[in-house]
């Protein structure tokens, strides 16, 4: 089987401790993601030096859902027939932010709660000219409250 | 700044919201003799068309402006053609108001129309990596109800808001909707019926989330001179447009987007976007909430009517659903929100959909909305969004 390799260049890391990549400003530390160039988007600074920032590994679901029909293209379906799926909205405390992402295999929306603390992890998304495309996805991580 | 002079809506027309698949430019033809007769304006004394862009129907589309001129046979007007999604009739209207209140326009003709496909809207075609409106497609199949369910979800979890409230939203715009000629959809459902629909995007189901409709609205809007002038007795006036962009750092997910802005160095503004929207309007025309006769909002999703009842005012954070729960947002109830039907009896034709809102308002004002009348109305707001950034609120007074 060939190597699998990213769906998209440079927005995630692919090791054990998988990590999204944004930036970072020096001059005020906004975060962005996906990671920013030009300036800061922070309209109060004038920062224009842009460094790569790992972002937090785990953070809270913010809110979530699922997808019960295929998405139209450019969507690739892993599978035929359409196998549903869930997405996740993820606050990452540290950064400040909310990123979205879908819901690790074998996770749907009943694994999910507002609040529920989630991790990162890199799975297959689909496969292009026989070549498997990874992705940034959200796992819950211990029990979902009752 | 002091508050800005009313301008007249002299005219408002639509044509039928449906599925026929024609060009857009059909649909905004109509619309626009529709409000140029109720106007009692001759096209030939149209000095300004400000129209709604569609990405539908190629470049034709993207100068919608000068295509609805031309079908309407040149007459030298000029013209402006606005995109900014679902909020392209608000920034239309303000293009034609602001003409106006400058003074170098008297008379300006305000279109949008639009023809689209089934199902779900997709990102214009290609392979696109620097668009994140095709990214979000391709990297995380999430479409437009992925982000309707996130926020429908969040009020399930953080409120207590169950499947039939948010059902009774769906129940409510329907029975508006019913007597309205213009709806495409003019038939009561239930609770039991919407729950009984697939669901599309947990928590939401088919029924729930608006479609997608062929159809167009126009307006013309006129200087207060000019409407004195021609006699037209104490027209509708447009109090306040509001076209307001998020201030850093935008804290709540929207479409199309990846993430939210970062709070990180900045704490998020005192009011969310959608806050804001109405706050903007509200300033201009001097007034608030407790002004409002009735709301048009912009139902992308059952759920989504209940947030936007607590953007405008109406209602504390989380206390949407009692509010609805208590038939306060029925004909008849303290503020009647979507008497038009909303989308929900509607679906969305993007650039048309805040004119259409301007519509309604404007039969409701004057008393012609026959069947869905909001008894002595004397002020209204539509309020709206499009995605990438654009605020859309409009204020209108008897």
């Amino acid at each position: 089987m060939t190597a699998a390799v990213p769906a998209i260049e440079g927005w995630f890391t692919t090791d054990a401790e998988p990590r999204l990549v944004g930036s970072r400003c020096t001059e005020c530390g906004t975060v962005s993601f996906p990671r920013a160039t030009g300036r800061c988007r922070n309209p109060g600074c004038r920062g224009r030096e842009l460094v790569e920032h790992h972002l937090a590994r785990t953070g809270t679901v913010w809110s979530y859902t699922d997808a019960r029909y295929q998405p139209p293209p450019p969507y690739v379906p892993a599978t035929d027939p359409f196998e549903p799926f869930a997405l996740a909205a993820v606050e990452l405390a540290e950064d400040g932010i909310v990123v979205l992402g879908q819901v690790a295999a074998g996770f749907g929306v009943e694994d999910l709660r507002v609040g529920a603390p989630v991790e990162l992890v890199v799975e297959p998304l689909h496969e292009l000219d026989g070549v498997p495309q990874l992705i940034w996805r959200w796992r819950p991580v211990g029990e979902v409250a009752a | 700044m002091s508050a800005p002079s009313p301008v007249a809506v002299l005219g408002v027309g639509m044509h039928p919201w449906g599925k026929w698949g024609r060009p857009f430019h059909e649909y905004g033809v109509e619309a626009a003799l529709a409000a140029l007769d109720d106007a009692g304006v001759d096209w030939q004394d149209v000095q300004f068309v400000a129209a709604g862009e569609t990405v539908r129907n190629g470049y034709p589309g993207y100068v919608a402006a000068s295509t609805l001129t031309q079908a309407l046979g040149w007459n030298g007007a000029r013209v402006a053609s606005c995109y900014a999604a679902c909020a392209s009739g608000a920034t239309a209207l303000e293009a034609a108001r602001t003409r106006i209140l400058a003074g170098l326009c008297d008379v300006a003709l305000v279109v949008g129309a639009d023809t689209t496909p089934k199902g779900f809207l997709a990102p214009v075609a290609g392979e696109r990596w620097d668009d994140p409106d095709w990214l979000r497609f391709r990297l995380l199949g999430a479409t437009n109800p992925t982000y309707f369910a996130l926020y429908a979800r969040r009020r399930m979890d953080l409120y207590g808001a169950t499947a039939e409230d948010f059902a009774q939203v769906k129940v409510k715009n329907a029975r508006h909707g019913r007597h309205n000629p213009r709806a495409r959809y003019r038939k009561e459902v239930t609770v039991e019926e919407v729950l009984a629909s697939p669901v599309v995007a947990d928590p939401l189901h088919l029924l729930e989330i608006c479609a997608t409709s062929d159809g167009a609205a126009a307006v013309v809007l006129t200087s207060m001179d000019y409407a004195r002038r021609r006699g037209s007795g104490t027209p509708v006036t447009v109090r306040a447009v509001s076209t307001v962009t998020p201030r850093f750092p935008n804290t709540i997910i929207e479409l199309p987007a990846f993430a939210t802005d970062s709070a990180a160095a900045v704490a998020p503004p005192e009011l969310t976007f959608r806050d804001s929207i109405a706050v903007a309007a509200y300033e201009e025309a001097g007034l608030g909430p407790e002004d409002l006769s009735l709301a048009e909002v912009y139902d992308l999703s059952t759920a989504l009517e209940l947030d936007w009842y607590e953007n405008i005012g109406l209602c504390k954070e989380g206390e949407a659903e009692r509010l609805l729960r208590d038939g306060d947002t029925a004909i008849g109830g303290r503020i009647p929100v979507n008497p038009s039907g909303g989308l929900a009896c509607f679906g969305e034709a993007v650039p048309a959909q805040a004119i259409a809102q301007v519509c309604e308002l404007t039969w409701q004002l004057r008393g012609q909305a026959e069947g869905r009348q909001v008894e002595g109305a004397t002020a209204g707001l539509a309020v709206n969004q499009g995605l990438f950034g654009h605020g859309s609120a409009v204020i209108l007074t008897t």
